[in-house]
């Protein structure tokens, strides 16, 4: 087992979870309430990603992050190393490819939210952030908690993106799943076959703990 | 709170208004329309929750909203109690903090007992604890009525809150809303297409149409007294003619109008001379059936007669149908009780007799582009 590759997986996908939550909070509440000229594209952009190979997305981002890039430049200038095969490039291509894992669960939870629950919201004084605390997030929260749960699981899963954006730096890129790879690649199944074991177990804890929740507040809700 | 709600709403798309409306504190204001007339519209502009093109919105004497002088107040800011048609209530809050989120501007410790106290007002002490899920429709009307309450408003706003709920328990939140209404002080502004439901509740009706402002009143005097054969559709009146105003006879307080051959009086209405063409609207509830065994001295009011041309049963009551003066004629139509026409042997083709009374008989200008031509 290699713990390391575990735990630098464990922590990519927390700190993604940590910066897509709020992000996709804002972005799936303001698509799911607002309408606006454009909306289909500004969708489709957020949506790229699941439908890009990981290798094709996997290598626009290390174009896009490399030293020739306006990005990796100033990166480079104000850090003093290049983003590319940094654990913190691998974060930005992580929180990239995961965007439409973490947005469009949470805007489908926010549709779901009959628009006249706020507009009783409005009428009975309550602020635009009192709104959303207290009536949209608890109402859209198994879409806020699907979101978190894809994104956790699918940074810890994924492969293309990471190869491509961080390579394979022990303790700084390589990742539980590019461990496997390599593994297999030395002929060791067995050590393969149980860090497998292990990213299988997390993966199902944690949508089955979604799941778990989900039905629990549904009975809470409707008895 | 001395000056109730005083609107003016108008733009041309995409929901056409042209609405003014007032509503004193304390009355009950009951706007009615087919679909689509702009009830809900009016309603949400008064809320802040559409904005409207043109107009002002002036309520407990606060200037809400003024296009001419850029004027908007945004719905946290106006206090309107709303009932939504589907009460829109916070599905995860139990009855009790549905009731509270509505006074956060009272201080924390007052909160729950007030709420209490609001929901005690309509009758759901002991139900506090539940999540409107396990509340029935009828209660949880009461629930969304306990909310808009709560904020202590300006304005209340019930749009058409009996709609949801079965018909024993509308007629039971009738009750309760009558009794609740005594010791509101605030304007209440009440959608509803069932215009039972306005003459019962409402001190004031306005009927729209396609967001106009037709006519405002006394409900019971816009029903039966139009100023338009547009309204007199809209409020159901179905017996509307045409006719000729032959003169007045000011000391019998009676207009005589000719209609078919006949000379009917009607009403004193000195407004149209004689001479012109006119529109009449008579409400069945003024038209009485002869009674074939034993003629009574009413019957010389305006007496008319004619086959049944149509009998039909419509549970306690029979809807009749009367051809007076040939077929090809538009009838008249009456409803009678059950019992009635069972005793005077009504059937169809059965010839009766009808007195038109004069006091039922109200004239409208005449409107050639809105009354169908065969309605003479």
């Amino acid at each position: 087992m290699d713990w390391s590759a575990l735990s630098l997986s464990l922590k990519l996908a927390g700190l993604t979870v940590l910066i897509l939550l709020p992000l996709g909070i804002w972005a799936g509440h303001g698509l799911a309430a607002h309408q606006f000229r454009g909306k289909a594209w500004v969708e489709a952009m957020l949506a790229l990603p699941l439908v890009l190979p990981p290798t094709v997305l996997g290598y626009y981002l290390l174009v896009a992050m490399g030293g020739a890039s306006p990005v990796g430049q100033f990166y480079e200038s104000v850090f003093g190393q290049p983003l590319v095969f940094s654990f913190e490039g691998l974060l930005l291509a992580s929180v990239i490819f995961n965007i439409p894992f973490a947005i469009q669960p949470m805007q489908r939870g926010f549709d779901a939210i009959a628009p006249e629950v706020r507009d009783a919201a409005a009428c009975c004084g309550l602020s635009r952030w009192r709104t959303l605390w207290r009536i949209e997030l608890p109402l859209a929260w198994p879409g806020v908690l699907s979101a978190v749960v894809l994104t956790f699981a699918h940074t810890l899963g994924e492969f293309g993106v990471v190869l491509m954006v961080g390579g394979s730096i022990p303790g700084e890129t390589k990742t539980v799943a590019i461990a496997i790879y390599d593994r297999v690649q030395a002929f060791d199944t067995a050590g393969a076959g149980v860090m497998s074991a292990a990213l299988l177990l997390i993966s199902l804890v944690a949508i089955g703990a979604a799941y778990f929740t989900h039905a629990r507040s549904r009975i809470r809700r409707y008895g | 709170m001395a000056e109730g709600i005083q609107l003016r709403l108008k733009q041309r798309g995409p929901i056409p208004l042209d609405a003014r409306l007032k509503c004193a504190p304390g009355q009950v204001l009951a706007l009615v329309g087919p679909s689509g007339s702009g009830k809900t519209t009016i309603l949400r502009a008064i809320a802040g929750l559409l904005r409207v093109a043109e107009g002002e919105i002036r309520c407990a004497g606060e200037s809400w909203f003024d296009s001419g002088r850029g004027v908007y107040h945004e719905t946290r800011q106006r206090r309107v109690g709303y009932v939504f048609q589907n009460y829109a209530l916070f599905p995860h809050l139990s009855a009790l903090h549905n009731v509270m989120e509505a006074m956060l501007d009272r201080p924390v410790a007052e909160r729950e007992q007030r709420a209490r106290d609001v929901l005690a007002r309509v009758r759901l002490a002991g139900l506090e604890s539940r999540v409107p899920a396990a509340l029935s429709g009828g209660q949880q009307q009461r629930v969304a009525v306990a909310r808009a309450l709560a904020r202590e408003p300006q304005v209340l706003l019930l749009d058409e809150p009996f709609s949801a709920v079965d018909r024993a328990t509308r007629q039971r939140l009738y009750r309760e809303l009558a009794e609740l209404r005594r010791d509101l002080a605030m304007p209440v502004i009440l959608v509803t297409h069932d215009l039972d439901e306005a003459l019962m509740l409402a001190d004031q009706l306005c009927v729209l149409h396609q967001g106009r402002t037709l006519q405002s009143g006394e409900p019971y005097a816009v029903m039966t007294r139009p100023d338009t054969v547009e309204v007199a559709q809209l409020v159901g009146l179905r017996n509307v003619f045409r006719a000729g105003v032959v003169g007045h006879d000011e000391a019998r307080a009676l207009t005589i109008i000719e209609w078919r051959g006949h000379r009917l009086e009607a009403r004193l209405q000195t407004a149209f001379k004689p001479g012109t063409q006119i529109t009449w609207v008579i409400p069945q509830g003024h038209i009485m059936l002869h009674r074939r065994d034993r003629p009574s001295r009413g019957e010389r009011e305006n007496p008319v007669s004619g086959p049944v041309i149509e009998c039909l049963p419509l549970g306690e009551n029979v809807a009749l149908t009367v051809a007076v003066n040939g077929p090809d004629r538009p009838p008249l139509f009456l409803t009678v009780p059950a019992h009635v026409a069972r005793r005077n042997g009504i059937a169809m083709g059965v010839e009766i007799g009808l007195s038109l009374l004069a006091d039922g008989i109200h004239l409208m200008p005449s409107d050639d582009t809105r009354t169908p031509a065969k309605s003479r």
